[in-house]
């Protein structure tokens, strides 16, 4: 085996370690959030939506990506946080989110990208119960890299919304 | 070599379960007691395919159950058993079996033995029974197709017919089976070793057959290659027998020749058939989709490049040359897109007789059963529309037709009594209108009895007690969810689902339907649905800051609001009075919680549409161009929204939704136009402008 190729293998090596996921995380106000990178289809930046009437006020409306239709969520609006003006880092992040049994594709806005993190599966700690405090639901875990709290995020339940399920069987 | 079969049970269930719709079509047909036998023959045909390659890929259940199906067609072939009803009612039963058992072959899933044995019971009842009252007669058929020396077997085989995957070797072994087998091979035809192609063939065999073998096990042999040779089986003459039986010999020899020249006449009449099948092609939908996907971009992408055009064309007059270069480039793309469009569309446009073959059938199951007489009448069965559009109407159509059959077309005594034929007619009828494919079904019946309609609304709590409605209104009743027609009409109850699941089915294919009904005469569901779910004409118009379209085929006119029309409803609904008739106007941004719009009505744009038949007027701000759109739904990703169908990419990019204008005239109904929930920002338009357009 040449040089360059054992290189290579060793590199996919330490990229398919099997106990470290990776994670794309990304800012909201003061806390920093982190969904599973294999789900990230493309992160671009704000442009302007298309609303969709009657729907909750968290979802922004849906934007044109190659020809699909994407619906946009303000992940703020959806925690109840704070809304802000968005700016020029402002950006929407495309994940695949599985959830009634197919893929669907979905935007998030966030503040903005931070960084991209290995977290070893035992390090991942399981929410505490805050009762009614805070939503657990979309939480899957919270990790601690460079001594910062990163919030991992189970997407396929936050964008799967309970409204989605309701009306799901109206879309067959 | 091992060949992975399963690549092959697709094909074989396609094949299978279309042989199966042509035998339950073809017995349909069958003139009971004067039987077609080219019908008989097909049918035989199917049934011998389907046997042939279950067997092969070890579907055995269905192999043996068609064997029984199939020695029943064969003795009908040969004429030694009439073609009776009863033999009809159960060979249609046995293809619902052998439709069930592909179906748990294909799909998984359980046997339902215990029919299963009962049908095959039934034949074999059928086999014994009449069998034995028929073997005198049909003996004497048989001994003409046997003879005691044996058969002169000229076979010789086209040159291509190796390539079908048909062995000589293999026949011969299955003829050696029968009885004392000769063999000479002819090689004359054979090439020079540089021109021998191994995939030809230029063999042929002469083949003497002895003993007591009868003609037709000698055919089955040679039956998947009766088109691939030429075969000529003679009867060999033995010399040393009686003269006296020599008349006998000749007459059965006229005998097999008159048979051998009527099978290649209905093997041609099939063949051709089979070759205005063979015009079309299977193609995976999926492939379908995604050149569909693709002429959509192409269509996105045209109009933007239009869009570029026009505004390069405002900004640099000053290089008009080229400008008109562009343009003409332009004009020419958007033809050149519309029509691969229109071609790409029409590859999944199928005639409506899909449909409508599922009913000849239902019709004779449910008249039987019901113990009426019912004559079905088709018309307009080339209309073609989408496939997805027909995948949905088939369930919808069904239930109409059973609801006709059962509520609508009387008992013949009935009929008789009302001064009718006591044969009633189910009349199903199709064509194109504007964009829409209109779907008319009418039957002779009793119609809509409206005051047991009315009562059983009333006792619901439908309508009020004093509440009067119109003729009309009342029809529209029977699609209420509240009333079921099973239980308000009849006592012999509907299975499944009522007429409201029909009208919701309809409805979310962007389609309506609707019942024009006179007492004793009969009854007419008109049921009018688009052509393609893939495209639409719209009309873009805005509404506030966002444009949506409005499509174009339920759009009457547009016009401007003049005060002098408007009239108010207890201080809460609109009407319009538009020439001689009140129609609701609906306010799209409060329909929506829009915010911006203009509170007030006077000299705004209206755009008059109808909806499920009702009529109503959306105040719009803007009227902006006609164009196709591709629709692309808002439930790949996310979920269905009240009062939009759709949404659609524009020329520059940006997403604009489709308006569902029955849905939007359902919310109107269901919550009037309330006021936005949040203050209503003063107007922003330039309504002159507008005014000039609305002319």
């Amino acid at each position: 085996m040449t040089k360059a190729a054992s290189e290579l293998n060793s590199i996919i090596g330490s990229e398919l370690d099997s106990d470290a996921d990776q994670f794309l995380t990304f800012i909201l106000g003061e806390e920093e959030y982190g969904v599973d990178i294999l789900r990230v289809q493309e992160i671009k930046g704000w442009d302007s939506v298309t609303p969709i009437p009657n729907t909750p006020d968290y979802i922004k409306g849906v934007i044109n990506l190659r020809g699909t239709i994407v619906p946009i969520v303000d992940l703020r609006q959806r925690f109840n946080m704070p809304e802000i003006e968005y700016g020029p880092i402002t950006v929407v992040i495309v994940l695949k989110i599985e959830c009634a049994d197919r893929d669907r594709i979905m935007g998030i806005v966030v503040d903005g990208v931070s960084d991209v993190y290995d977290v070893p599966q035992e390090e991942m700690k399981e929410p505490p119960d805050f009762g009614n405090v805070v939503d657990t639901e979309f939480v899957r875990g919270l990790a601690t890299v460079e001594e910062k709290m990163i919030i991992i995020l189970d997407i396929d339940h936050l964008l799967s919304g309970s409204e989605i399920k309701a009306t799901d069987g109206l879309a067959d | 070599m091992s060949i992975d079969m399963e690549q092959f049970h697709q094909t074989f269930f396609e094949e299978s379960f279309e042989g199966l719709d042509i035998m339950e079509n073809e017995l349909l047909n069958l003139d009971v007691g004067n039987a077609d036998n080219e019908s008989i023959n097909t049918i035989f045909r199917s049934a011998h395919s389907i046997k042939g390659g279950s067997g092969t890929f070890g579907f055995t259940a269905i192999a043996e159950f068609t064997h029984v199906a199939e020695t029943l067609l064969d003795e009908m072939r040969d004429g030694t058993r009439q073609v009776t009803q009863e033999a009809v009612d159960i060979l249609l039963k046995s293809v619902d079996v052998m439709r069930d058992m592909l179906g748990v072959y294909k799909d998984g899933g359980d046997m339902d033995e215990e029919n299963n044995n009962a049908v095959q019971k039934e034949l074999e009842d059928l086999l014994g029974v009449e069998g034995a009252s028929a073997s005198d007669e049909g003996s004497n058929d048989s001994a003409n197709e046997t003879t005691a020396g044996g058969w002169q077997i000229s076979f010789r085989p086209h040159i291509e017919m190796l390539r079908t995957g048909n062995d000589p070797v293999r026949m011969m072994h299955a003829l050696g089976e029968l009885g004392k087998i000769e063999v000479v091979v002819n090689i004359s035809e054979l090439p020079s070793f540089a021109d021998l192609n191994p995939e030809d063939s230029f063999l042929s065999w002469e083949i003497t057959l002895t003993g007591d073998i009868s003609k037709d096990d000698i055919v089955e042999v040679f039956d998947w290659v009766e088109d691939e040779c030429d075969l000529d089986i003679q009867p060999i003459v033995n010399e040393s027998e009686n003269v006296a039986e020599a008349p006998q010999a000749a007459a059965s020899d006229t005998l097999a020749t008159e048979k051998a020249e009527k099978d290649p006449a209905a093997k041609k009449a099939t063949a051709k058939k089979g070759g205005s099948e063979t015009a079309s092609i299977r193609v995976g939908i999926d492939k379908v989709d995604e050149i569909i996907n693709l002429v959509g971009e192409l269509v996105i992408t045209q109009a933007m490049l239009g869009q570029v055009g026009g505004e390069i064309s405002e900004d640099e007059k000053h290089d008009e040359s080229r400008m008109e270069k562009l343009l003409e480039g332009l004009a020419q793309l958007e033809r050149n897109t519309r029509e691969i469009q229109e071609s790409v569309m029409r590859i999944r446009m199928l005639p409506i007789s899909f449909v409508f073959s599922r009913v000849p059938r239902l019709v004779h199951d449910l008249s039987s059963k019901l113990n009426k007489k019912v004559n079905l009448v088709t018309l307009g069965e080339g209309t073609e529309l989408d496939k997805t559009v027909m995948e949905k109407i088939g369930d919808p159509m069904v239930h109409l037709v059973r609801n006709a059959l059962d509520h609508g077309i009387e008992t013949p005594e009935q009929r008789l009594e009302a001064g009718k034929d006591e044969t009633g007619t189910l009349t199903l009828n199709a064509y194109h209108k504007g964009g829409n494919i209109v779907i008319e079904l009418s039957d002779d019946g009793a119609g809509i009895n409206k005051e047991r309609v009315l009562n059983k609304a009333r006792s619901n709590g439908l309508v009020g007690e004093n509440e009067e409605l119109s003729d009309d209104a009342i029809n529209d009743l029977i699609f209420h969810p509240g009333l079921s027609t099973a239980e308000a009409l009849s006592d012999v109850s509907g299975r499944g689902v009522g007429m409201d699941v029909v009208r919701k089915n309809i409805k979310s294919l962007g389609g309506s339907v609707r019942v024009d009904s006179t007492e004793g005469k009969g009854a007419v569901f008109t049921i009018q649905l688009p052509l393609t779910l893939a495209i639409l004409d719209g009309q873009l118009v805005k509404v506030g800051n966002e444009t949506f379209v409005v499509p174009l085929v339920s759009i009457i006119e547009s016009i401007q609001v003049k005060s002098d029309n408007l009239n108010g409803i207890a201080g809460k609904a609109d009407l319009y009075k538009l020439r001689d008739e009140y129609i609701p106007i609906i306010r799209a941004d409060h329909i929506f919680n829009m915010h911006g719009g203009d509170s007030t009505l006077d000299n705004r744009l209206m755009v008059v549409v109808e909806g499920d038949g009702h009529k109503a007027g959306i105040i719009v701000d803007d009227l902006l161009a006609q164009q196709q759109v591709v629709i692309k739904s808002l439930e790949t990703n996310y979920q269905r929204v009240d009062g939009i169908s759709g949404a659609t990419i524009l020329g520059d990019g940006t997403v604009a939704l489709i308006l569902d204008i029955s849905g939007m005239i359902d919310m109107y109904k269901e919550k009037g136009t309330p006021e936005p929930t949040t203050p209503v920002t003063p107007p922003q338009g330039n309504d002159s402008d507008i005014a000039d357009e609305a002319a």
